[in-house]
């Protein structure tokens, strides 16, 4: 066997290390400790101060690309001219967002040879938030009680209001989730999320418990390679875990199982889960990507981002059959001195090759 | 009206401004106008330095002159004197 | 210097470097110029007919209605479209689709006798709407049209005409129903949920006064789930099905209606309308496998009717426009007005339209609201947009206003401009001329009537 590893180049969406962050930087992290490959780091930013993109170490070189509501022709032509100059082999997308385009591109960009591995547009409108409920009904998994509002009287008008109880949770169709404890709060928040995402709004019946994350990565035939379940110790005002451990619990396995194998989900994902106070785990969200904490993962043994890159590229991959249980992250924030120069310059290009530095 | 002295622009059309911390981004002729305002060079002359050079009428330009320089007030970068 | 040697004027610019924070929520636009219609030069059209001008291309529309024909017709035997005429009633864009095939779609004695002229016969009208005159049901049935009946009202002055022609009127019953998603349009038919729907067809089948052809059905507009179409036909087949069980009579045809979605990003909308518009593809997959899961003999069979206007037009008519001025808010923002306003752009109302420069730009963007002509506040064109930098004079494409606008316009403060064609051989023909002030006067009078 040779000793020669091979060499891919590989652009990574969602280098927005910030207080919400996006899963890039630790994504690219883990490629970098990949062992079956090495890899050179094109990082797609949509804004000029995604700190992923002032990480020399990490990231190669950066391409401003346009926003997933400037439309998949849009993109597509930016991807092209990147792509003459880097000659990308696989392109990981980290937002939820974005993949409804990159889906529509999957057959347009493996003619330029360059792979995805992404679910299907059927199995990622499945999970969408406004389709959860009864997803999961279909899928066997429990879900809290939702409806999708277009407007706020959908909810505030509806006959059997005294089903509901306050608090309640208004998310957004692709981010942001407020938890309301009146109507105050509801129309507030309500309003504010129709207003950027746009609608439907889902509500849902809020569940008291203690909150468990499960990353995972389906195969192309339907089989769960990988999972890890993590209880989150520290959670900031935006519900993103801050700290967390990963834990043995196998039905958090079992559930990610269960949705890997009657959705026939391809690719990256998370489950967000509630325990409740009966001892049920609820999902209240399925995250169609890989999430933020990766990296916990990566260091508990399971390297998800290098599993789906060889996935992409149709090498053969196993399941991972064990992860270190007891394995925590606390989150960092790092304040970093960036040349004001190699900010204006990528601002006036929307190009920065951060090797010449 | 005068450019104030410690404003850095870079050929790529960047400009930093120390006093306030703010950044922006100019096109190749605002880049070339705003040089000739830190030359202090006139306004007359400035027009007539585009109109020659330019497919523009000085009416058009003198207008688009007057927007430009009113948002480099507005930017705090002119001084008045 | 030789004035054709000078270099292509841009304004100067500076721009704040925008330091959002790094997220996902930024909107930006990616930008060609548009040139030319058809190959026909943008400069040339509005020398000819001036600005505003809308202009329609007779390439596309048939493009848009063979593909739309050819998704249901592979999929489902017997099929027919019906031209939307109040979606554009252009004598000029009617007849395009009457060539391809289409019946009409009419909602008023007006569109009705526009139709007639057209050279539509009258078994090939389908005449719908809540307000139907009497003269106008006399015609329809003497015509043999297809008479859909939207309330009691109508139904039993229907019976009495019929006794007074000794004809049996053609009717088919609009249906309403609840399909999933959140518009229910139960203003218009009789509610298949609650039993209204099934209680009136019983009624009519017992009248023995009226010749049932048909159940119709409009779920609502601008469907954006093909999945809505499937629970739709799905209980319009079940309810045909039951016609034949319980009452005896062959329904002949499912008018499914309009709603399908076009290109346009309606202003809720975060994705562009170009990516989330389903295609004719889906619509027709959605519609043809509900229906074959009813229990119909396949000699039965009923017929398919699609009444879809947006999706067929709106891609196929741009509105040129020209720019008047710029100007600065008041905390600097860049206002930039021209000359089409909602007056004649009323679908601005519900969409963020695309805009495309008609001559070429460099790669620098400033942040605009585009405003109509009027003066009223509500003359808004596009919000927010990122457009390259503009100047008196230029040539701006609107996209995707082929629906709706040519039949909703208003004469307000201006004269409503020409409305041209372009033909597949990149001929310029006048559907509509120019107003001038006498089309307008002249319909005034200082007569004095004793009554």
């Amino acid at each position: 066997m040779s000793d020669v590893k091979p060499y891919y180049t590989i652009a990574v969406t969602g280098l927005n290390a910030v207080d919400n962050p996006g899963p890039g930087v630790p994504v690219v992290r883990s490629l970098k400790e990949a062992t079956s490959f090495s890899c050179r780091i094109v990082g797609l930013c949509y804004e000029l101060m995604e700190p992923g993109a002032y990480m020399h170490d990490l990231v190669d070189v950066c391409y401003q690309v346009p926003y997933p509501s400037a439309g998949t022709e849009a993109l597509l032509s930016r991807l092209d001219y990147i792509n003459d100059k880097e000659h990308i082999d696989v392109i990981i997308p980290n937002f939820d967002a974005e993949l409804f385009s990159y889906i529509k591109l999957e057959n347009e960009l493996s003619k330029r040879h360059i792979a995805l591995f992404l679910p299907t547009l059927e199995q990622f409108e499945a999970r969408q938030k406004f389709n959860l409920h009864d997803f999961g009904k279909r899928i066997g998994l429990e879900v809290p009680r939702s409806i999708n509002c277009d407007t706020m009287d959908d909810f505030l008008g509806k006959s059997d209001r005294s089903e509901w109880s306050y608090p309640l949770v208004v998310k957004g169709r692709f981010y942001e989730a407020y938890v309301v404890h009146d109507d105050g709060q509801f129309v507030a928040n309500f309003g504010k999320i129709a207003a950027q995402w746009g609608t439907p709004v889902i509500v849902q019946q809020f569940v008291e418990g203690s909150e468990f994350n499960v990353i995972g990565f389906g195969s192309a035939d339907s089989k769960l390679l990988a999972a890890v379940p993590m209880r989150k110790q520290f959670i900031t005002d935006k519900g993103k875990a801050w700290a967390g451990i990963t834990v043995s619990d196998s039905r958090l396995v079992d559930m990610a199982r269960r949705f890997v194998e009657a959705s026939g989900w391809r690719g990256g994902f998370e489950l967000e889960l509630m325990r409740g106070r009966d001892g049920n785990a609820y999902v209240l969200e399925i995250n169609p990507r890989i999430p933020a904490w990766v990296y916990l993962a990566t260091a508990a043994g399971q390297n998800i981002p290098e599993l789906l890159v060889n996935a992409a590229l149709g090498k053969e991959v196993k399941a991972f059959d064990k992860y270190d249980v007891g394995k925590m992250f606390v989150r960092c924030s790092w304040d970093m001195i960036v040349d004001q120069e190699e900010f204006g310059a990528f601002s006036v290009s929307g190009e920065k090759d951060n090797r010449q530095k | 009206m005068k450019i104030n002295a410690n404003i850095a622009i870079s050929q790529s059309g960047y400009i930093f401004n120390p006093q306030t911390g703010e950044s922006f981004s100019l096109n190749p002729i605002g880049v070339e106008v705003i040089r000739m305002l830190q030359e202090e060079k006139p306004k007359e002359t400035i027009v007539a330095s585009i109109v020659d050079r330019y497919d523009v009428t000085a009416s058009a330009f003198a207008c688009d002159l007057d927007d430009f320089v009113s948002l480099l007030k507005q930017y705090e970068m002119l001084t008045d004197e | 210097m030789d004035s054709s040697k000078k270099i292509r004027y841009e304004r100067p610019l500076i721009k704040p470097i925008n330091a959002m924070m790094p997220g996902k929520t930024g909107k930006d636009t990616y930008l060609v110029p548009v040139l030319d219609v058809d190959g026909v030069p943008v400069s040339a059209l509005v020398e000819k007919y001036g600005s505003p001008l809308f202009v329609f291309s007779e390439r596309k529309q048939r493009e848009n209605i063979q593909r739309a024909k050819r998704s249901f017709t592979t999929r489902y035997p017997k099929v027919h479209f019906a031209w939307s005429y109040k979606t554009n009633y252009l004598d000029g864009i009617c007849k395009i689709f009457h060539e391809e095939g289409s019946w009409a779609e009419v909602v008023s004695g007006f569109e009705y006798d526009k139709a007639i002229r057209n050279g539509v016969s009258g078994n090939h009208i389908i005449f719908n709407g809540p307000a139907k005159t009497k003269d106008d049901l006399k015609k329809a049935i003497t015509n043999g049209s297809f008479i859909h009946i939207d309330n009691m009202d109508e139904l039993y002055l229907l019976s009495d005409l019929s006794d007074e022609l000794s004809i049996k009127p053609k009717v088919a019953v609009r249906v309403n129903l609840d399909t999933e998603i959140n518009q229910i349009w139960d203003r218009f038919g009789f509610n298949y949920e609650n039993g209204q729907a099934w209680d009136v067809l019983c009624k009519i089948v017992r009248m023995d006064k009226f010749e049932l052809k048909g159940l119709h059905c409009h779920i609502g507009t601008f469907i954006l789930t093909a999945h809505a179409y499937a629970v739709a036909a799905e209980k319009m087949a079940n309810l045909a099905c039951n016609v034949k069980q319980k009452l005896g009579v062959n329904i002949e045809y499912l008018d499914m209606g309009g709603g399908f979605a076009s290109k346009n990003t309606l202003k809720a909308s975060y994705l562009g309308g170009a990516d989330v518009c389903p295609s004719f593809d889906e619509y027709a997959e959605a519609i043809s496998t509900a229906i074959y899961k009813a229990p119909f003999k396949t000699s039965d069979l009923p017929v398919l009717i699609l009444e879809t206007g947006r999706a067929l037009i709106d891609d196929a008519a741009c509105l040129i426009s020209t720019v008047l001025s710029n100007k600065r808010s008041s905390s600097g923002r860049r206002f930039t007005i021209i000359d089409a306003g909602v007056n004649m752009l009323f679908t601005s109302f519900w969409y963020d339209h695309k805009v495309s420069p008609a001559q070429p730009f460099s790669k620098y963007y400033e942040d605009v609201t585009l405003y109509g002509p009027l003066c009223m506040n509500i003359d808004v064109i596009r919000e927010f947009v990122s457009l390259p930098l503009l100047n008196r004079g230029d040539h701006l494409v609107i996209h995707n206003v082929g629906a709706y606008n040519v039949s909703q316009w208003m004469q307000f403060i201006t004269l409503r401009p020409y409305v041209v064609q372009v033909s597949r051989e990149g001929k310029v023909s006048v559907l509509r001329k120019r107003e001038t002030i006498e089309t307008i006067v002249n319909q005034e009078s200082s007569t004095t009537d004793n009554l």
